[in-house]
């Protein structure tokens, strides 16, 4: 796995747990909406912190999609769990919420767990070979 | 019966939202690599592969769903158990099906890295 490939796994991570912090940031800030006011809804997206939420949220959608086009699922789902530690710990610093000795738990367990799919390939070879942009082209698309 | 309604709402969760990132998944298998396509062809001709994609539009769809699956389980049980459930059954799902539909390598490394990361999801998200 090259250097590229490398950062856009750690934009899912970054992006996925900033976003979702954004969010939840914004809407404590909207308070709660009724499903007879929609329009407060449309009116929330324009709000600084839940429009920077779904920004960063679209990073992070866009980074997944190309993490895998050259990766497993079975390799980026929790590869990129680290997400949930971030946002534990920005939970912990930012929001200062504290970390209870069971989250402290999950966040070895999601550690070990990455440590384990990481240590192996990203892609499963197949026919064509290991698909990999260092490796073989990809076949030309007709556009 | 409250049960059977909670635990039906998490596993239509997790049913949407496995479905979703599989279909997703599948759909940038068939496009190839981003990376080497933009070198090749630059940024809107490889934007435009991805969006052209149908695979793609369902796969996403399904996500639609999977995330108003989860509002309506939200309204039937605490977030304290669909959240954590919903979350780390998705993991183990995701690689029971990824094996038989995207016929992934799910060797004994990534099965105990899915359930070790499924474990950990519960306990952060509990």
């Amino acid at each position: 796995m090259n250097w590229r490939q490398r950062t856009i796994l750690a934009g899912i991570m970054i992006f996925g747990a900033l976003g979702d912090v954004a969010l939840s940031r914004g809407m404590k800030d909207v308070g709660h909406i009724s499903l007879r006011h929609l329009s407060e809804l449309i009116a929330a997206i324009f709000t600084p912190w839940v429009g920077a939420g779904i920004v960063l949220l679209l990073a992070f959608f866009v980074s997944y999609l190309a993490a895998l086009s050259f990766a497993d699922l079975t390799y980026v789902l929790p590869a990129t769990a680290i997400g949930y530690i971030i946002m534990a710990l920005l939970a912990r610093f930012f929001l200062h919420e504290s970390i209870s000795p069971q989250r402290w738990a999950g966040i070895v367990l999601i550690t070990l767990g990455v440590g384990f799919v990481t240590s192996g390939p990203a892609r499963t070879p197949t026919a064509r070979g290991v698909e990999n942009s260092r490796i073989p082209p990809t076949p030309e698309v007709p556009l | 019966m409250s049960a059977a309604y909670t635990w039906g709402s998490i596993f239509l969760v997790v049913a949407a939202s496995t479905t979703g990132d599989v279909l997703t998944s599948l759909a940038m298998k068939q496009v190839g690599d981003v990376g080497s396509l933009y070198r090749r062809r630059g940024i809107w001709p490889t934007v435009s592969v991805v969006v052209r994609n149908p695979t793609l539009w369902t796969g996403v769809a399904f996500m639609a769903v999977a995330f108003f699956s989860l509002l309506f389980a939200l309204s039937w049980a605490d977030v304290s158990l669909v959240a954590p459930a919903s979350a780390s059954l998705t993991f183990i799902a995701n690689a029971v099906v990824a094996k038989i539909f995207l016929r992934e390598r799910v060797d004994r490394r990534r099965w105990l890295a899915a359930i070790l990361v499924a474990g950990g999801v519960a306990l952060v998200a509990g």
